[in-house]
């Protein structure tokens, strides 16, 4: 039997790396700034987002957001309270989002045009493995870490943590309580992705809130 | 874990490859399919490997074997002018200067790089 070899050089993930291009674009063409935001389960992702698009909503911006779920529309329910238009995904046991999704979650949303906002936040599902794989055309992934997840965690998921362009820490009301130790969590994240923007903040009192959204208003204007 | 959807995504990829070759070899048997899997691709061998056997059941690549070739992580380091590889995934310095680095040459690579078929054209 004699065979023949076959070139491929083909990426695995090439649609969902395409449909996220025409996502991008889209994104662009409508000036939205749009947000990926990644964590584990239980890091306050949701907490977090609610207190900005809250801000941001105070401040006359126009902001939306998806939220990632394997089920439920609990996020969605709570987020809504800003008064802000959101719209929920259930993966159904798929552990992340893809461009896919965002695509036809963004076709046919009742009462909100990529051109009538400001922001897009895409709250992912609750994982730090499998979503830092799907590009979902975000200009910016935003990484998160709670106070009471451990400083190493970075080191933990560093593909996550690279390929982020900026970290929140999360819950820094209760830091002391925990024991955080915040010179090694920002030592392991700077580690991992050298010269990362860093917020420490807490949904609860609003702390770190005013430099983050700086840091999204600069990011509109492209200086971000 | 996503490495099922992963592992049928190549499946449908090398099927349509083998559905765009040369009438010859269109129906021929596939007996290797390789990757190429950056240390920060997030899949780890082994369940790609497990899951292969499933995920090629009843297509052409059934009972073909699966390779990963595991890229190591290189990035470019300003301070020295040159790409260096490092040696794990736990802290992106450049193992000669000790600077940090930011910009990846090689690492989140994950590609079909190539497949291995029966050559269709034998004569019976």
């Amino acid at each position: 039997m004699t065979t023949r070899i076959v070139e491929l050089r083909r990426g695995i993930l090439k649609k969902n790396d395409e449909l996220a291009a025409g996502l991008r674009a889209s994104y662009t063409a409508a000036g939205v700034l749009v947000l990926n935001l990644v964590s584990s389960p239980g890091t306050g992702k949701t907490a977090f987002l609610e207190r900005t698009l809250k801000e941001l909503k105070a401040r006359g911006l126009r902001v939306a957001a998806l939220v990632g779920d394997l089920e439920t529309d609990n996020d969605a329910r709570r987020l809504a309270a800003s008064g802000a238009p959101v719209r929920q995904i259930n993966t159904h046991g798929i552990c992340h989002l893809d461009a896919e999704m965002i695509g036809k979650h963004l076709d046919g949303w009742e009462g909100v045009s990529l051109r009538g906002l400001d922001y897009l936040f895409i709250e992912n599902v609750g994982n730090l493995v499998c979503p830092s794989s799907y590009d979902l055309g975000e200009k910016i992934r935003v990484a998160l870490l709670s106070v009471t997840e451990g400083e190493d965690k970075p080191l933990k998921y560093p593909t996550l943590f690279n390929s982020a362009d900026a970290a929140v820490i999360t819950k820094m009301d209760i830091a002391e309580a925990c024991s955080f130790d915040r010179e090694l969590a920002l030592k392991n994240i700077n580690e991992i992705r050298p010269g990362i923007r860093i917020f420490e903040t807490s949904a609860k009192t609003g702390a770190g809130m005013e430099e983050w959204l700086a840091y999204l208003a600069e990011a509109r204007k492209g200086r971000g | 874990m996503h490495e099922l959807s992963i592992v049928s995504s190549i499946v449908e990829t090398v099927t349509e490859t083998l559905a765009g070759l040369p009438d010859a070899q269109k129906g021929a048997r596939v007996l290797e399919v390789r990757l190429r899997v950056g240390a920060l691709a997030s899949v780890i061998p082994e369940s790609l490997e497990f899951c292969w056997g499933i995920a090629s059941e009843g297509t052409p690549l059934e009972g073909s074997r699966l390779v990963v070739n595991l890229l190591t992580v290189v990035m470019h380091c300003e301070s020295c002018g040159q790409d260096v590889e490092l040696e794990g995934v736990q802290s992106f310095r450049c193992p000669r200067c000790g600077n940090p680095c930011s910009d990846m040459r090689q690492g989140r690579e994950l590609e079909i790089d190539s497949i291995e078929i029966e050559d269709g054209e034998e004569k019976q």
